[in-house]
């Protein structure tokens, strides 16, 4: 009983450290990336006793920055919703990761540990309740703020939540199907099949039309470029116009965080969770030759690391569409929203359940 | 009010294909960058430039050779300024940042020096005027140096005892209409 409750306890800081750490060094990659992609350096000039190790003290100057400035709340708005915002921000940001699968099951000491915080049997539609909860923050914050800009924002965040949280859904409906299954875990491990013997069964493979359109879809729920209408910081500024310090802070890492969230859902759905082609639990086999045992404890470490792997490529991923696209028009972005992605989601359903029906 | 628009190409429509072919454009840089940074580190094509940036404290640009950067006073061999309080320099500047007070020389030669030279470079506009005008090869603006900030006014006031001191920056061309000039070289930078 109390092992299971330790053992819990340290799957979320495993888990929870990788995704703090990773989301601060993302403040710090989103800048050198940029910078490289558009043949610049990139923030280097932070340094401690002249060592600078590429402009990672940035991040640490900057949240040192964030702890130490005044925490302002508009004397018009309302306080406590005010504070209560960032809150909700960080926590719908963090809370996606407890379904997320991160391993297969292992098999230690006589016990089965499924390497997943909690697994939920409404997996998929946690993550997406707690995708459309996210929005509450943004609302709430551009709401409490009492001021015209951060109200547009949110009311501009509304409006893309409710645009896009229905093409996201409807896409995910097509992984449901592919696997018979809406637990994360039962998809990761439907994922390890194999198609004519040879391709990996993975998401993409299943549903390439639906990861477009859930991958479009999830980063217009991370509220970044081309899709940052509720922030839009060159005409509106957005919902967090009027927030400083550490909670103006706890916003901006909300959403590192939401790029790594989505990421991994990327990962789980669509990119074969923790699975690696051709490694299966007896070890590395070529379909139908020969297979080469391998321990257990590796395997698995093996899947953890493609797990992280796969997530820190689409963060990578993520920052290069944000540097490379310009933001949507807001009616372009409701167009695109309902007259592109909701009709294609729904073909994209229709033609699934056909191709189940016939095979 | 006409609105000026690009109506999208079916293809185009689809925003897919035209996505893609950016994300190529960028992350070619990226992996090109990428790896002549990963190389520098280790030493390899160090003439190969992985970002455009220069790092400015560290690193300067190569100055043209014509480039006008603080004012220096040439002297004669005893350290005393060439200057003879012709005001010329003063008549020609534009923005009258040149002040000289006029004395008397022992040396009937010279007739004139300046008892006091001032340049007031919170004003000065670096044409570079005073250096054509002066005709007895006295003021140049060949240092090479970028004016420095200062803390007041005052410290922004060049006096004629400073100006002396300056030393020009070796290959730092004088103006074409200084004595002793050639004829204009080639410039390194073609500018």
């Amino acid at each position: 009983m109390y092992l299971d409750v330790i053992i819990t306890l340290l799957k979320i800081a495993i888990v929870f450290g990788f995704v703090l750490n990773v989301a601060a060094i993302l403040s710090w990659a989103e800048r050198k990336q940029s910078a490289v992609m558009q043949d610049r350096i990139g923030a280097n000039r932070a340094d401690v006793l002249g060592f600078r190790i590429f402009g990672l003290f940035h991040p640490i100057a900057d949240t040192i920055k964030m702890l130490t400035k005044e925490d302002w709340v508009p004397p018009a708005g309302d306080a406590f919703v005010h504070t209560l915002a960032p809150f909700l921000a960080l926590f719908t940001a963090l809370v996606v990761f407890a379904v997320i699968p991160f391993g297969d099951t292992l098999h230690i000491a006589g016990r089965d540990i499924p390497l997943q915080i909690a697994d939920l049997n409404v997996g998929i539609l946690f993550i997406v309740a707690f995708g459309g909860l996210g929005f509450y923050s943004v609302v709430l914050a551009g709401w409490s703020s009492e001021n015209k800009y951060s109200l547009l924002g949110s009311i501009r965040a509304a409006a893309q939540l409710i645009s896009y949280e229905l093409a996201l859904g409807l896409s995910i409906v097509g992984i449901v199907m592919a696997y018979g299954s809406i637990e994360l875990d039962d998809i990761a491990r439907g994922q390890g099949q194999y198609v004519l013997g040879v391709i990996p069964y993975w998401g993409i493979v299943a549903q390439p039309l639906g990861f477009i359109l859930f991958f479009t879809a999830a980063m217009a729920e991370t509220k970044r470029v081309p899709f940052d209408l509720p922030e839009s910081e060159s005409e509106i500024i957005g919902y967090f116009t009027e927030y400083s310090g550490m909670k103006f802070g706890a916003f901006w890492m909300g959403e590192f965080i939401e790029v790594i969230s989505v990421a991994g859902v990327v990962t789980a759905l669509y990119f074969g969770g923790w699975q690696i082609p051709f490694l299966s639990n007896q070890g590395v086999f070529i379909p139908g030759l020969f297979t080469i045992p391998l321990p257990h404890l590796l395997v698995v470490l093996l899947q953890v690391s493609a797990f992280g792997l796969k997530v820190l490529f689409f963060c990578w991923f993520m920052l290069l569409v944000r540097w490379t696209l310009p933001r949507f028009r807001y009616d372009q972005l409701m167009a695109f929203g309902w007259k592109f992605m909701v009709p294609l989601a729904l073909v994209n359903i229709a033609v699934t359940g056909l191709i189940k029906y016939v095979f | 009010m006409k609105i000026v628009g690009h109506n999208l190409t079916t293809k185009e429509s689809f925003y897919f294909f035209e996505i893609a072919k950016g994300l190529w454009i960028t992350s070619r840089h990226f992996i090109y960058n990428m790896y002549f940074h990963i190389a520098h580190l280790l030493g390899k094509y160090p003439e190969v430039p992985a970002a455009v940036t220069i790092q400015y404290p560290e690193e300067k640009i190569p100055l043209s050779r014509r480039w006008r950067g603080r004012h220096r006073i040439n002297a004669r061999p005893d350290g005393s300024p060439r200057c003879v309080a012709c005001m010329l320099c003063e008549t020609v500047c534009p923005v009258q940042c040149i002040h000289i007070v006029a004395g008397e020389h022992p040396d009937p030669a010279i007739e004139k020096y300046p008892v006091s030279f001032e340049i007031d470079v919170t004003r000065c506009c670096w044409c570079g005027m005073c250096e054509e005008a002066c005709p007895v090869d006295a003021l140049y603006m060949d240092t090479g140096k970028n004016p420095e900030p200062g803390f007041s006014r005052e410290d922004l006031l060049y006096r004629k005892e400073q100006l002396v001191k300056e030393m020009p920056l070796p290959g730092c061309q004088r103006s074409l209409n200084a004595p002793g000039q050639g004829p204009m070289e080639a410039n390194p930078l073609g500018l």
